[in-house]
């Protein structure tokens, strides 16, 4: 799997292959990637699993499908799409999804900038705050929210649904990360030049974090698909439900149906795994066109 | 070279300083709190009415008994006392606890090897590092529900394998004992490829040069790994330490999916407590006070590793 080439590219020793530290590191680099790929094999088992159950209509837990099998079918997906609302489903996930991560960029990158480039008295006691807000477990939230919202006769509303996840400690944290890895350097030479704040932070800083930016958006989009306990509160109208709410359901309503359940599940990480792909390929690419050195 | 330059700059400090233009500097300073401003506001707003409204209000809850139905009875500390006198609130502590030191080394080790591996040139890594990640975007409604399935104690595939080596596999997360160690274990595949990630952008922000001079000098792959890397990595080690020990004194869904904190309790976690003591017996006052107990010592988990990173995470 990994030929010469390769190798060579990799660890330049091997070009001299008569030291024993060159085999010995050779050695390493042939265990690593076999337990690397071993590892994935491992990794993905259960999703073949998954996928396998999927297309073996009248499969169940005690009735286990075969690797192969006999008479594969896309007969479960063809039930999910048209016994239940699963395609408007599958667009509410994405819409919600989508505008969570376009706001908690903004919103994320912005206080990142604030608090990594920007001094002003008390900042640390901000920051800590905006930290503290990510160590309270949501369960104890709802309720709060719940009143909070219904207040403000936002309940089973999509506003109601994403307005409390405007804001991300934790992607506010990850950006300051990424920030202050850029050297300070270019925002000098960007000042020299006369640049102000926003456009050190739109031409100098943006560029520089786009790996973290990307990571940041497989997250929120993640966040958003995956949440189930407060769109589960907060929307009670079928047509406004999400995928999770939607996949516990037909937990519920097709106890024995697993091929359904699973074809369901297939569905939700696919979005998903679209979006690691593509946010992956962005990454190393805003690294390669990176300034800096 | 600008030996003139310094004792006229020294000679007249105040020129610097003196308010020449008073209402231009009072402007420029106004307008740098109104920069701060609209670079915080954004994400300000929303924390403020959405997670810190909720929290304090959680606060008052907390010395209240409430059932969510009825009005409120302000207790004072009565939940607190409550919480400190039942032996079931030291044990959920003690399972989290429990779980966090299985899952952090196992899923920090793991995900730093594979960050590593997959950093370098070796084919079809993006298809690796994609199956890597896979689970991490999976629900747990789905990962609970296939690992449950792989480790059932009769004809599980895990127990299956290990009986091929003549090992008796245990009963996992359906024996008191194997409960816990069933959940680290799920939740270290899952978690997996999300450290990973998180290291690999903090690898490709290391420059290039820094290898190539490191290589210059003869420094061997061990060398340039504990001089250049892990210390260049210590701002994304240090975000992974930090989000890893929050989620895991909040870990929930998958002790709620996987075993729903059974069985006998035994897998019973903080969370997982707050959520019975709302939504199963409605004490919200007491779900609220244990809510903030906890809260507590994740602050001061976090606090005590901000105040230690000067001592070994490294910025750029």
């Amino acid at each position: 799997m990994a030929d010469a080439g390769v190798m060579r590219a990799v660890s330049p020793v091997v070009k001299a292959p008569r030291s024993r530290e060159a085999r010995i590191q050779l050695a390493g680099f042939v265990v690593l990637h076999a337990v690397i790929i071993v590892g994935a094999g491992i990794m993905f088992f259960p999703f073949l699993w998954t996928i396998i159950t999927s297309i073996t209509p009248g499969a169940s837990l005690t009735n286990s499908p075969a690797l192969i099998p006999a008479n594969p079918s896309l007969e479960p997906y063809l039930r999910l799409f048209r016994e239940r609302p699963f395609g408007q489903v599958v667009l509410n996930s994405v819409m919600l999804a989508a505008i969570t991560t376009a706001v908690q960029l903004v919103t994320s990158s912005t206080a990142a900038y604030a608090f990594s480039r920007m001094p002003f008295r008390g900042r640390g006691v901000v920051f800590a705050v905006y930290l503290a807000t990510m160590m309270i477990p949501l369960q104890v939230l709802i309720v709060p929210l719940f009143v909070e919202l219904k207040y403000v006769g936002l309940l089973d509303t999509y506003l109601g649904a994403v307005l409390p996840t405007f804001a991300s400690a934790f992607g506010i944290f990850l950006i300051r990360q990424a920030i202050n890895q850029v050297p300070l350097d270019l925002d000098e030479a960007a000042t020299i030049d006369g640049a102000g704040h926003f456009r050190i932070f739109a031409q100098v800083i943006v560029p520089n974090i786009r790996p973290a930016l990307a990571t940041l958006t497989v997250f929120s989009f993640m966040g958003s698909w995956n949440s189930f306990l407060w769109p589960l509160v907060v929307l009670r109208s079928p047509e406004l439900q999400t995928l999770p709410i939607a996949l516990a359901g037909l937990q519920g309503q097709y106890t024995s149906d697993w091929d359904v359940i699973m074809a369901g599940s297939v569905v939700s990480v696919i979005p998903m795994l679209a979006l690691y792909i593509f946010a992956q390929k962005y990454i190393i690419e805003g690294v390669a066109s990176s300034g800096i050195k | 070279m600008s030996a003139p330059a310094t004792p006229a700059r020294v000679a007249y400090p105040p020129a610097r300083r003196a308010p020449t233009h008073p209402v231009r500097q009072a402007t420029s300073r106004t307008g740098y709190v109104l920069t701060v401003l609209a670079f915080l506001l954004p994400s300000a707003i929303p924390l403020v009415a959405f997670v810190l409204a909720p929290m304090v209000a959680a606060l008052w809850i907390s010395f209240n008994k409430w059932n969510l139905l009825a009005p409120m009875t302000f207790i004072g500390f009565g939940n607190f006392a409550k919480l400190l006198a039942d032996p079931t609130t030291g044990d959920v502590f003690l399972h989290t606890i429990y779980y966090i030191v299985g899952y952090l080394p196992l899923v920090f080790v793991g995900g730093l090897v594979l960050a590593l591996a997959l950093n370098t040139a070796l084919k079809g890594r993006s298809l690796l590092r994609g199956i890597y990640f896979l689970p991490v975007v999976t629900s747990w409604i789905v990962v609970a529900l296939v690992w449950r399935w792989l480790l059932s104690p009769g004809s599980g595939v895990v127990n299956t394998v290990l009986g091929f080596v003549g090992i008796t596999g245990p009963g996992w997360w359906t024996d008191p004992v194997w409960a816990m160690p069933s959940i680290i274990l799920a939740s270290a595949w899952k978690d997996l490829g999300f450290v990973m990630v998180i290291l690999l952008a903090g690898l490709q922000a290391i420059s290039p040069d820094m290898y190539d001079a490191a290589k210059m000098d003869g420094a061997g792959w061990w060398r340039r790994l504990f001089s250049i890397t892990i210390p260049l990595l210590s701002p994304s080690t240090f975000f992974v330490l930090v989000i890893s020990l929050i989620n895991g004194f909040q870990v929930f869904d998958q002790v709620y999916a996987m075993t729903g904190g059974g069985p006998n309790g035994a897998s019973e976690v903080v969370v997982q407590q707050i959520y019975d003591l709302t939504f199963r017996y409605g004490r919200a006052g007491e779900a609220s006070a244990l809510s903030w107990m906890l809260f507590v010592v994740i602050l001061a988990v976090t606090v005590l590793q901000v105040r230690g990173q000067r001592r070994w995470v490294t910025y750029g």
